[in-house]
């Protein structure tokens, strides 16, 4: 079975959770992390990187022992795999990104419920090959990553008038400083991020017509 | 080989679990040195922001050796004893004898004069809270204070390690008229309390608040005498 690395197929199993079964917009998974780490994009971006490690790596694991694994302690198995996985992310970000890795706290944590990476254990990497099994990690993390991303640009943005910490809004529109303009308090609140989400699906869903139900 | 008999199955697992474990505790072993490096700089940066001053984890060691001049621990008589200051747990210290106390202090150097800060640790709704409140050289006027906890409720408790929350504090005194000592209360709405040790606690917070109010009056009273004789 030689296929070429890039085939068409693989490169299907790289896109496709970038739009038609985006993992939070289509299967509505991980959304509990997505709403609680999007204040700021920082967070975000950093959360997005680490979901997507551990869920290729644990991608790959997982298909390479495939065939080892017993049959009945297969869930068992997975989420020790992810859980080392995320222990080690959580040590190297308290090491070499202290402060990011306060603002993510017990969420880092949570990685380990985060329902994407089961699903993709249990439905993909079981009974695929290693290869497929990582470009289908790295293609989930990139769904995912890219909803957190773009919720988080417009809650930074609204709820702080900054972009990756940058300002965007000028101080001197502000009322504060005689300007007539504010933040958006609610915006920096979790439940401005489902409503996020929420404006994410309906556009997803009004551009693409496979998503369209009856 | 069975791979669904019992025997493989018990095996499968003791070896993956010895397996990760000895790749996880290694690894915690070789970033350790690191991470507690970022706690320390991080206490050196809450030191720092209660008075006044702000740095950045590049820069906070620095700022750190230059501003303060000197750090020593007292008991509770408010003698000068033997230890290190900074690396006190006041975990450990209040759980001892109140004779075999450690009380650290940190001494500032800033624009205004010295200034004295002194470690607060207390507990909140769900977890342990802590701060730093620096005191002028009268011993008695709050010239700033910082505060964190470690898992309040955003938006309701975890306020108290916001600025707004932090800035009621500057001005307000520990001693009344009489040199009793009051503390600084954190009021409700409504609750009477002299204007010159009370702050506006947080809404929904309540818990949390008076968990600080508490942290606050015991830490002051273990530092009363200190700051008595420092006074005089």
């Amino acid at each position: 079975m030689s296929e070429p690395l890039f085939s068409k197929k693989n490169l299907k199993l790289l896109s496709d959770p970038l739009n038609n079964s985006n993992p939070i917009t289509v299967q509505v998974l991980g959304i509990c992390s997505a709403l609680a780490v999007t204040a700021q994009l920082k967070p975000a971006v950093v959360m997005a990187i680490s979901v997507t490690a551990v869920l290729a790596f644990a991608n790959v694991i997982i298909s390479l022992i495939r065939n080892t694994i017993p049959n009945r302690i297969r869930i068992i198995v997975q989420l020790v795999v992810v859980a080392a996985l995320v222990i080690l992310v959580d040590q190297v970000l308290k090491a070499y990104v202290y402060d990011v890795s306060k603002q993510l706290s017990v969420f880092v944590g949570l990685i380990i419920t985060n329902c994407i990476l089961m699903g993709r254990l249990e439905a993909f990497a079981l009974g695929n090959r290693p290869w497929q099994s990582f470009l289908d990690g790295i293609g989930n993390g990139a769904g995912y990553a890219a909803i957190l991303i773009i919720v988080a640009f417009f809650r930074e943005l609204l709820g702080s008038g900054t972009v990756f910490g940058f300002r965007v809004i000028p101080e001197s529109l502000y009322i504060t400083n005689g300007g007539s303009y504010a933040n958006n308090g609610m915006m920096i609140l979790p439940p401005m991020a489902l409503i996020t989400v929420g404006v994410i699906i309906w556009v997803q869903r009004s551009k693409n017509r496979k998503l369209i139900e009856n | 080989m069975n791979r669904n008999g019992n025997t493989y199955t018990v095996m499968y697992a003791a070896i993956m679990v010895i397996l990760v474990a000895a790749i996880l505790a290694s690894v915690a072993m070789a970033l350790k040195p690191k991470q507690v490096r970022n706690v320390e700089i991080e206490k050196k940066q809450s030191i720092l922001a209660s008075v006044n001053i702000e740095s950045t984890a590049a820069d906070a060691e620095k700022i750190y050796a230059d501003k303060i001049v000197n750090e020593y621990v007292v008991n509770v008589s408010g003698d000068q004893v033997e230890g290190n200051a900074f690396n006190t747990d006041l975990k450990k210290e209040y759980a001892k004898a109140a004779d075999q106390m450690r009380l650290p202090v940190f001494e500032c150097k800033t624009d205004e004069g010295v200034k004295y800060v002194l470690p607060l640790r207390g507990t909140g709704l769900w977890g342990p809270i802590w701060g730093f409140i620096a005191l002028n050289e009268d011993m008695n006027t709050i010239y700033g204070a910082n505060f964190d906890h470690q898992g309040e409720t955003p938006g309701l408790g975890a306020e108290i390690s916001t600025s707004v929350f932090e800035k009621q504090f500057v001005g307000k005194k520990l001693f009344d008229d009489k040199d009793q000592l009051v503390s600084i209360i954190v009021a409700k709405v409504g609750q009477e309390a002299p204007a010159d040790h009370k702050v506006d606690g947080i809404s929904g917070g309540t818990i949390t608040s008076k968990g600080l109010e508490k942290m606050l009056l015991d830490d002051f009273t273990r530092y009363e005498e200190f700051l008595k004789k420092k006074k005089s």
